[in-house]
Parts: structure tokens; sequence; C-alpha cells
């Protein structure tokens, strides 16, 4: 199938979507103020630009998610490599790391509201500490995946250990660290929008969302969840596509 | 600059938790400096082996390895190895940034690397697939630049463990003429293993013939047939018939 034509089809499906929501919003299913026209709802949209709520809740959010992220991607990959490359790092922290990662980062919201109060800040650990295992797990499990051959080759030609580290396991785990941390990012995205509704901050688009609530203000939910969906898409496409296609799938480590 | 190497009653025993195994027993043979030598037998005979003690990634049970008259350490790495599998070169840098890596660990300055890098790749024919991936390269090329890598920082010995094997019989013909030329320039100290007792005859000044499991020397035939030899003369068939006795194919 050609690109232009896989690109149409994908188009259709949200067409389809936006038709059955019209046509439940038409049978009535719901009172027209709970269940808001798509009309409606692009009308909101427009004007929750236009009059900058938008753009300034989006802003909160994503310092919060940049702050947070940048904590958990910085550590997760430190930890990650050292536990792959060091053996007693790895069995002191392997236990810890496999108990630790399935736990739901937003498990820990209400202690760190008693720990840390209510604001950014608990926002911002929450996200890192429940991002960082992913990026640990998959930077670890990326140095383990680094073909031996490479290291052999690199002690022939007189490397040392601290060349290895830098030179050769870094860019050998990139694909499996690249794919931390994207995981990682969608999973602090999906965190900090919750994270917005249970820890009163007084901005961003989880709050947004919360906020809207008692209001019935359902076009301004409805037109928030798309915000967060475009938002996410475009980290995924404009910063870790971009990123793949510049390091792993231009050296053949990854197809495109 | 190209250096000798002794292998003085080296002996090498694996010792998994199951089994022990001996690998190589009480092989000595020496290396003279700028010679070219062979190292032939069959499958699972200890080449590898070898080849990965006088690399210094192994370390031999009883024995020395000398290279220069200078015990192997950690420190001191003064070998360019070149392995069979294809994947050894690093996919994340260019052709010509892989002939570089040895020269950086030398910390030798960026525009003398990067000269000494293509000069290198141009020994080898590649002159013009410096900016090129590893992926975009076909196994031969590849093979090639593992060639240019393995010596662009003048080691004073070349290990070869049977870098063409995995390529096509046309291909391999090809890459042993060049190694013939590449030798012939820089006139380095190599080891090359292989079980092709053609490819043996056609590269080597000698040939270290090993016995099958556990390795030892089996016998030493020297070849002085002018080069670049001709596999199809009578001196060529000859030495192979001879070196085929001695592996004890020989009908
Ligand atoms: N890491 C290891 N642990 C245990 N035994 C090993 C190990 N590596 C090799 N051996 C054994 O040592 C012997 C020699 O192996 P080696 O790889 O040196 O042979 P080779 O001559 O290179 O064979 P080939 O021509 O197939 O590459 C074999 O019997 C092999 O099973
Ligand atoms: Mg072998």
């Amino acid at each position: 199938m050609s690109r232009l034509s896989g690109i149409l089809l994908g188009c259709v499906a949200f067409v389809v979507l936006a038709l059955a929501w019209q046509a439940a919003y038409w049978a009535g299913v719901f009172p027209p103020r709970l269940f808001p026209s798509l009309a409606t709802v692009a009308d909101t949209l427009g004007r929750l630009t236009i009059n900058g709520t938008m753009l300034v809740s989006a802003a909160a959010t994503l310092f919060r998610l940049l702050f947070g992220f940048l904590l958990a991607g910085v550590v997760g990959v430190v930890v990650g490599l050292l536990m792959g490359r060091v053996q007693w790092i790895e069995d002191a922290l392997l236990p810890i790391v496999s108990f630790m990662y399935p736990i739901p980062g937003i498990a820990y919201a209400p202690l760190f509201v008693l720990w840390f109060g209510l604001g950014d800040l608990p926002a911002i650990l929450l996200v890192a500490v429940a991002t960082s295992f992913t990026v640990i797990i998959n930077t670890w499990k990326g140095v383990k995946a680094v073909n031996p051959i490479w290291i052999r080759s690199a002690h022939a030609m007189g490397a040392s250990e601290r060349s290895i580290f830098a030179k050769v396991i870094l860019p050998g785990a990139l694909p499996y660290v690249l794919t931390g941390l994207r995981l990682g990012l969608a999973s602090a995205w999906r965190i900090l929008v919750a994270v917005e509704m249970l820890m009163s901050v007084t901005q961003g688009l989880g709050w947004l969302i919360f906020g809207s609530q008692q209001f019935l203000n359902t076009d301004v939910m409805l037109a928030t969840i798309a915000v967060i969906g475009i938002v996410g898409m475009l980290l995924e496409r404009q910063v870790f596509l971009r990123l793949e296609q510049a390091t792993i799938v231009r050296w053949g480590m990854m197809s495109a | 600059m190209a250096k000798r190497i002794d292998l003085r009653h080296v002996t090498l025993r694996y010792v998994t938790d199951t089994r022990e195994v001996l690998a190589v027993d009480d092989v000595s043979f020496t290396v003279a400096e700028s010679e070219f030598l062979c190292l032939l037998g069959p499958s699972g005979c200890g080449k590898t082996t070898i080849m990965n003690m006088i690399a210094g990634f192994l370390s031999p049970t009883h024995g020395d390895v000398l290279i220069g008259g200078a015990r192997l350490d950690g420190t001191k790495h003064d070998r360019g190895v070149v392995f069979q599998d294809f994947a050894q070169l690093f996919p994340w840098r260019t052709a010509r940034r892989n002939v570089e890596f040895g020269l950086e660990m030398r910390n030798v300055p960026k525009a003398q690397r990067k000269d000494t890098a293509l000069e290198f790749l141009r020994l080898v024919g590649l002159a013009d697939f410096a900016d090129v991936y590893p992926h975009q390269l076909s196994g031969g090329m590849q093979q090639r630049v593992a060639i240019a890598r393995a010596i662009a920082y003048s080691p004073g010995v070349l290990l070869m463990d049977e870098p063409f094997a995995a390529l096509d019989a046309m291909t391999r013909d090809e890459m042993q003429r060049l190694v013939n030329d590449v030798w012939q320039e820089t006139k380095k100290t190599v080891v090359y293993v292989t079980h092709n007792v053609a490819e043996a005859v056609y590269l080597g000044d000698r040939v270290v013939v090993l016995d099958a499991h556990p390795g030892r020397v089996k016998a030493e035939i020297p070849l002085d047939l002018p080069r670049p030899r001709d596999p199809l003369s009578a001196t060529f068939v000859e030495a192979q018939r001879t070196i085929l006795g001695h592996l004890g194919m020989q009908h």
C-alpha cells in the first residue's frame, strides 16, 4: 500500500469516530449538557486557545513533565548503565528495581502529598519516580544486549574501561535506552494528568479537566482531552521519532 | 615496527561448571618479524583459542605468549585483530570513524586521525566509502574496513581469525589478493587462522598445521613460492597436496 493511502486510511478512522460521536449526540443517548456535540467542543477549544487558558494549562503541565522526565531520564540512564556494567551494582539493585518497576506510580500519590505538600514539587517527584524504573530496566537490558565483539574490538585497539563505557557501551545500548525513554515519557505523560487531579495544583491540563467537573463543563473536558492526545502524539512523533531517525535508524541498528 | 611472536609450551584448559576441556596442548611456535603465518586445522582444534591468547583475551593455563620478546600484559596493547564476524564494526560510526578508533585511543590529533584513516581506507580500496555507515556496506567491504581499522594505528602484529569464511568464493578470492597486497605494503607480522588449505597456501610464508582436538602442532610447512601466487601452478598444487597429507585428508 502506498504511503498516501495509508495516511488517508488513518484519517478515515478519525472521521468514523467523529461520526459515531455525532450520531450518539443526535440520538440523545445522554443529555446534551453531558454529551456535547463536536461543534461545541471545537468551539470551546477555539475559545480556550484564544483566551490563553489552554496554553497556560499546557505550559504548566509540560513544565512539570519536563523536570520530572529529565530527572528520571538522567538518573535512570546512569543507574541502568552502571547496573549493566558493574556486577556488584547489578546484584545490589536488580532485586529492588524489579520490585519497584511494576508498582504504578500513582499509588504513591497520597504519600507524596503528605510528605511534600501540594504543588509542583510532589508532582515532579512523582513523575520522576514513576518513570525512572522503566528507563533503568530498559537501559540495563540495553547494556546486556551490547554485542561482545564490539567490546573485544575496542579492547584490542587499546581502549580503556572509560572509553569503552562512553564510546561503545553507550552508543551500543542506545536502541534500548531510547525505547526506555520513550516508554518512560509516555507513562510520565499519563501519570502527570492523573497527578494533577489529585494534588490540587493551580494550573495544568489535568486540573482543567478536574475543575470542569463540578460545573458540568463537559465541552472543556473533551477539548482538554483532545489537547492531551495531540501533545502526547507530538512528543512521540516530533521528539522520539526524529531522535531515532537521526541515530539508530541511520546506523542500521533499527529499521525505519 | 613489526614484532615477533613466540608461543612457548602453551596449554589452555577451559574449565566450566560441568567439565574441563583441554583445548590447546603444549603448543610452541614462533612467528618472525614481518612473517605471514597461517594457522590451519580442522574445526574445533583450538585455532580461535590460540588466537585469543595471542590477542590477550585469554591467558594460557601453562606456558607463555611473547610479543616482541615481552610478556603480554593488560595495558600494553600492540596488536590488531580482525574477527570472522562482520558485526565487529561499530554501526554508529562511519567507515572512516571506525578506522579512527584505535588512533583516538592513542590521542592522535583529529586532523591527523582523519588523514591516516583515509590513507588506510585507500589501501583497502574503500576511499570512496569513507563516510558510509557499516550497514550500507557489503560483507566483503565491511571486512576490508575491519582490516584497515586493525592496522591503522600501526600495531606490531595483525591477527586474523577466518576473516573471509562467511564470504562467497569469488569475493573471498578477491579479499585474499587484497590481504596479500596489504601485507606486502605494510609488512606486519601476521597470524592468519583458516581451515581452507588453498587459502593458507596462497597467503602464508609458513603454515602451522594443528592436530584435531586437543590442539597440538602437527607440522610446520614453509612455503617459498613467489608472490603473488598462482593457484593453478604446479608448485601451488604440490604444496596443497603436502598439507592435505599432513592433515590426513589425502586418500
Ligand atoms: N569458552 C569455552 N568453554 C569451553 N570450551 C570451549 C570454549 N571455547 C572453545 N571451547 C572448546 O575448545 C575447543 C577449541 O575451540 P576453538 O574455538 O578454539 O576451535 P577452532 O579451531 O577455532 O574451531 P573452528 O574452526 O570451528 O572455529 C573446542 O573443543 C571447543 O568446544
Ligand atoms: Mg574458530
